[in-house]
């Protein structure tokens, strides 16, 4: 049977991953900075299941399964506090909140 | 099979860099949960069943629901009709009905064939994962178990404070 290479799998994870750590860093909506991140988690969770199954361990996807609980609980209060920013400021950019009241 | 991995690699890749240059957020939200799809593919490709149901199942069905239900919130009122008209149009979800199409002609490929193509040619099971989330992992377990009920609490006592604002406003 013809074998996947790891390094393949591990290109495509960082490929994922800077994609990611480029839509952080270029935009400026919160929501997609939320996305973003959610990207770069689940490019480091491909990672660990790429890793798990060159060993053919299974811890591979026990780690993958703890980033999914993570992500799962990062989002639910991101998200909360998404929704107490639009209130407050009426607005998803994240560059008019960094203002200090003065 | 080799072919498949790395066509899924291709579509995830595609839809990401999509994702984060989509001027609309519900475009986004759809090529991201395409992306989603393809990353479910490349695990069902490598031999890890149990987390290519569990990305589909979890990351693509409630997170991604989640980030629904949030965008929906912040554009409620007359305006948000029209809008939902807009986004029925089929160049709102062409490309990621395509993508997702390429998705399900590799699954059902593979399903008809019945081999995984595993990189070193033999699939880790769920009842392996699952013996080891239970063995040796089961501290883990609990510890996620409370990071999740302390999300759940934060998320309350946050939303707590909207549905108050909310009520006001109205």
């Amino acid at each position: 049977m013809a074998t996947i290479p790891v390094e393949a799998g591990f290109i495509v994870a960082g490929l994922l991953f800077l994609t990611g750590l480029v839509g952080v860093l270029v935009r400026r909506n919160i929501i997609y900075i939320l996305l973003a991140i959610e990207i770069m988690l689940n490019a480091a969770g491909l990672a660990f299941v790429v890793a798990g199954a060159h060993w053919q361990q299974p811890d591979g996807q026990v780690m993958y399964f703890f980033v999914l609980t993570m992500a799962a609980a990062e989002v639910a209060v991101g998200l909360s506090l998404v929704l107490q920013m639009y209130h407050k400021f009426n607005t998803l950019d994240a560059n008019l909140i960094n203002r200090m009241r003065g | 099979m080799t072919a498949i991995f790395y066509i899924s690699a291709a579509v995830a890749v595609i839809a990401t860099s999509l994702t984060i240059t989509r001027a609309n957020i519900v475009h986004s939200l759809l090529y991201f949960i395409c992306s989603l799809l393809a990353t479910g593919v490349m695990f069902f490709a490598l031999g890890a069943t149990f987390v290519a149901a569990l990305v589909v199942i979890i990351n693509a069905g409630a997170i991604m629901v989640l980030f629904v239900f949030v965008i929906m919130m912040l554009n409620v009122g007359p305006q948000s009709a029209d809008q939902e008209k807009a986004r029925l149009r089929p160049h709102v979800w062409i490309g990621p009905g395509l993508l997702s199409l390429l998705l399900l002609v590799e699954l059902v490929y593979s399903l008809v064939r019945y081999d995984t193509g595993v990189t070193s040619g033999q699939t880790v099971g769920p009842q392996q994962v699952g013996t080891a989330l239970f063995g040796p992992y089961l501290l883990a377990v609990e510890l996620a178990s409370m990071l999740l009920l302390a999300g759940l609490l934060g998320a309350y006592h946050l939303g707590q404070g909207v549905m108050k604002i909310t009520g006001r406003k109205s």
